[in-house]
């Protein structure tokens, strides 16, 4: 057998050797994906609120009821008095306080017109927000259906679609996110941090000082990395579709193409990190600020990229994961072809020459 | 007397290390200034098309709200529906509005209308707030025209009384800008802290089994307790500058509230740090090599980080995982941060908190001393 085969041949049994690693790297994109799916969701559901009440008439109580009907607010503590809303938020019990006046009912026949105050805990703006904006609403459609009078104000209807995700499903979102992070994570960072194994336990002298020419040596390690990612990528894309009943409207051989590019792209950022750390340590923590943590961050999977400052939206754009989303969203859920996303491909094959270059050219076939 | 020279040697390799010196100071700062940039629920700019059939007053002083609106921002307006949907497409728009012919003609004849409202909801939250914020804008529009008197409906009967109005007032407590800095940066900072301690505290183990030091250190006549505390006491240390370093940052970069006692917070730093270190101990145990450390360590970390509370809220989670969340140390922390450095919270609100954190910690450690062994 050729000297190169050989080498990849051991290469995976090292891998294979490493139940532990190896258990690991399986068992995290299906723990992620799963997470992401059943975990974590920024819905507002049966928040808790707390209820302050002195008039207590049937009006007041009939919009509380309505609030809390709602599925969207739940009653933790009916107060007595205003000192009670303090402790009530400090002690992080209760996310909305809803105060009536002593006279709510009253107001509304004789004057047409009541207050109520919504007191947000807006520690956390958005919840507050969209608490705030679902009370809101709903006091309305109340206000709405106290007028028994035909209509004598001007409503506007607003019928709203959902293009592509009618059921507005986040594993749309989130599961070709955790398909950038995995690749990314397999192909570039645990690449690195094999190749700087070797510098730093020694062998990489071995290695180097045998007849394999230093682009063979670079190939041979990260091939089995390359194999472990696209089973990796396989394994997400079908839970996301079996269990998540995510679409997939586009082609096949598309997605498949595109993630081999992305998932190149990631080795040769593995590889130039590996070229610039001397001990796994470096590797990681290089790989883990460079790669990981933007990826998460800025690529648009978590957080959208529209709210960040200007800055953070340009890196953004040179992080290959961004891209990538946009084409596996594009495919998976839109179901379109290049012809729409040749930009978007264009841009990661830059990338990729460019990093390759930068990596051949850092590739020391010395230890200095 | 005995772990004194631990100390000395392990603060010795520790500034020797070049790595960990700067990771120790640049990464907490890196991550809290990208994360507390970056993490923004918050919904701006976004896209918008819109499609006007009417080009009545009414249907320009409705766009006109919109173009207002810093959470849109009007891409281009168009008689085509079919242009507006090519630009979703290609992602160049987010929404669209189409607003139908006849639209002023139906509010003044028969009070009321209807509008279309198209969105990308690939990103399913997004689309939910843009849909949210939009309903919103189109309400208030609502609602000045009733106030206005105008179009008020030829065919409908006037009455005499006046429609009742719920006026609602609302304010925002705590963080009235609702600047989401000020909401992150707490709770961030509470998980850097765990997050490089635990890392640590593994690898740090892990590296001298790997280097062949631990053997030296095996058949020296030190005590696993000695050795235990020559371990820890320096990342304890380490997590004390952390956080200070962490604060200042935040006050100076942030302005974040400090409404509570910042005793009440090193405190319960002090008190919560060997949580983390006992995993990052407990995982060294169980790895030979330091790429496993890192990933067992990555793998759960990951999961802790993801379900803490920072990313999404707590309460939202499903049932079951929030009980969970309760074997989750940074959820822990970030709950703490929150309800102390934002509300002034005192040592009655969190004692409970405190508690679940020091059971916590000894049952941690206590598995780890109990797994760990001299010979491998």
């Amino acid at each position: 057998m050729n000297r190169f085969s050989a080498f990849i041949l051991k290469e995976f049994r090292h891998i294979l050797r490493d139940r532990r690693t190896l258990l690991i790297l399986f068992g995290m994109p299906v723990a992620q994906v799963l997470l992401f799916g059943f975990v974590l969701t920024n819905e507002i559901k049966n928040a808790a609120i707390a209820v302050l009440d002195p008039s207590k008439d049937s009006q007041s109580i009939g919009l509380t009821n309505k609030l809390l009907s709602s599925g969207y607010f739940r009653l933790e503590q009916n107060l007595t008095s205003a000192e009670g809303l303090e402790p009530a938020f400090r002690t992080g019990k209760i996310k909305l306080a809803l105060v009536f006046p002593p006279d709510f009912g009253q107001s509304l026949a004789h004057d047409s017109k009541a207050q109520v105050q919504l007191i947000g805990d807006a520690s956390d703006p958005n919840t507050a927000t969209t608490l705030i904006n679902y009370a809101g609403a709903i006091i309305q459609d109340w206000q709405q259906e106290q007028n028994t009078q035909p209509a004598t104000q001007p409503i506007i209807q607003t019928q709203i679609r959902m293009l592509y995700n009618p059921e507005m499903k986040s594993v749309y979102g989130f599961v070709p996110g955790v398909m950038t992070l995995i690749l990314m994570l397999v192909s570039a960072m645990m690449t690195s941090i094999t190749i700087a194994r070797e510098k730093e336990i020694g062998t990489m002298e071995v290695l180097l000082a045998s007849p394999l020419k230093p682009i063979q040596i670079i190939l041979g390690k990260t091939a089995p990395y390359l194999a472990l990612s696209f089973v990796n990528a396989v394994v997400v894309v079908l839970i996301g579709i079996f269990v998540f009943g995510m679409p997939m409207r586009g082609s096949i051989a598309l997605l498949a193409g595109e993630s081999a590019l992305y998932m190149f792209v990631a080795l040769c950022l593995g590889i130039f990190i590996s070229t610039k750390a001397a001990t796994q340590q470096q590797a990681m923590f290089m790989s883990a600020m460079g790669l990981m943590m933007p990826t998460m961050l800025l690529s648009g999977f978590i957080f959208p990229r529209e709210s960040m400052p200007q800055v953070l939206q340009i890196l953004g754009n040179a992080i290959p994961a961004t891209w990538f989303n946009v084409i596996i969203k594009g495919v998976m859920i839109k179901g379109v072809g290049l012809r729409y996303l040749w930009f978007q491909t264009g841009v990661l094959g830059l990338m990729a020459l460019i990093f390759i270059g930068l990596s051949m050219r850092s590739f020391k076939d010395r230890l200095e | 007397m005995t772990v004194f020279y631990l100390l000395q040697k392990e603060f010795l390799q520790i500034f020797r290390n070049k790595t960990m010196l700067p990771l120790i100071v640049v990464m907490p700062i890196f991550q809290m200034l990208l994360l507390s940039f970056a993490a923004n629920y918050e919904v701006q700019n976004l896209a918008m098309s819109i499609v006007d059939h009417d080009l009545s007053p009414a249907s320009r002083q409705l766009t006109a709200k919109f173009e207002g609106n810093h959470h849109f921002r009007i891409r281009e307006t168009t008689f085509s529906q079919k242009q507006a949907l090519e630009g979703i497409s290609t992602n160049q728009t987010d929404l669209i509005l189409e607003i139908p012919a006849g639209f002023e003609r139906d509010l003044a004849r028969e009070g009321h209308a209807s509008v279309a409202l198209s969105m990308n909801a690939i990103d399913a939250q997004k689309a939910g707030l843009a849909g949210t914020y939009a309903g919103g804008i189109i309400r208030d529009f609502s609602q000045e025209l009733v106030e206005r008197g105008q179009w008020a409906g030829e065919n409908v009967t006037l009455s005499s009384t006046k429609p009742a109005v719920v006026e609602v007032v609302y304010s925002n407590w705590y963080n009235p800008k609702l600047d989401y800095k000020t909401f992150m940066v707490p709770g961030i900072l509470g998980e850097i802290v765990s997050l490089i301690i635990c890392f640590l505290t593994a690898m740090n183990i892990v590296r001298e089994r790997e280097i062949g030091t631990i053997e030296q250190l095996n058949v020296t006549p030190i005590r696993k307790w000695q050795f235990i505390a020559g371990k820890f006491i320096p990342f304890w240390i380490i997590s004390l500058v952390i956080m200070t370093v962490g604060l200042a940052v935040g006050k100076l970069v942030f302005d974040i509230p400090l409404l509570g006692s910042l005793w009440l917070v090193f405190g319960y730093t002090a008190a919560f740090m060997p949580c983390v270190m006992g995993l990052g101990f407990l995982i060294s145990n169980f790895a030979d090599t330091q790429q496993q450390a890192m990933f067992t360590a990555w793998f759960f970390l990951l999961i802790f980080i993801l379900m803490c509370g920072l990313f999404t809220p707590v309460e939202s989670m499903p049932h079951w995982a929030q009980v969970v969340n309760k074997l989750n140390p940074i959820a822990y922390f970030v709950e703490f941060m929150r309800l102390v450095l934002l509300k002034g919270a005192g040592f009655a609100e969190i004692k409970n908190n405190l508690f679940a954190v020091l059971g916590y910690a000894a049952v941690v450690n206590g598995l780890a001393v109990w797994t760990y062994r001299k010979r491998n």
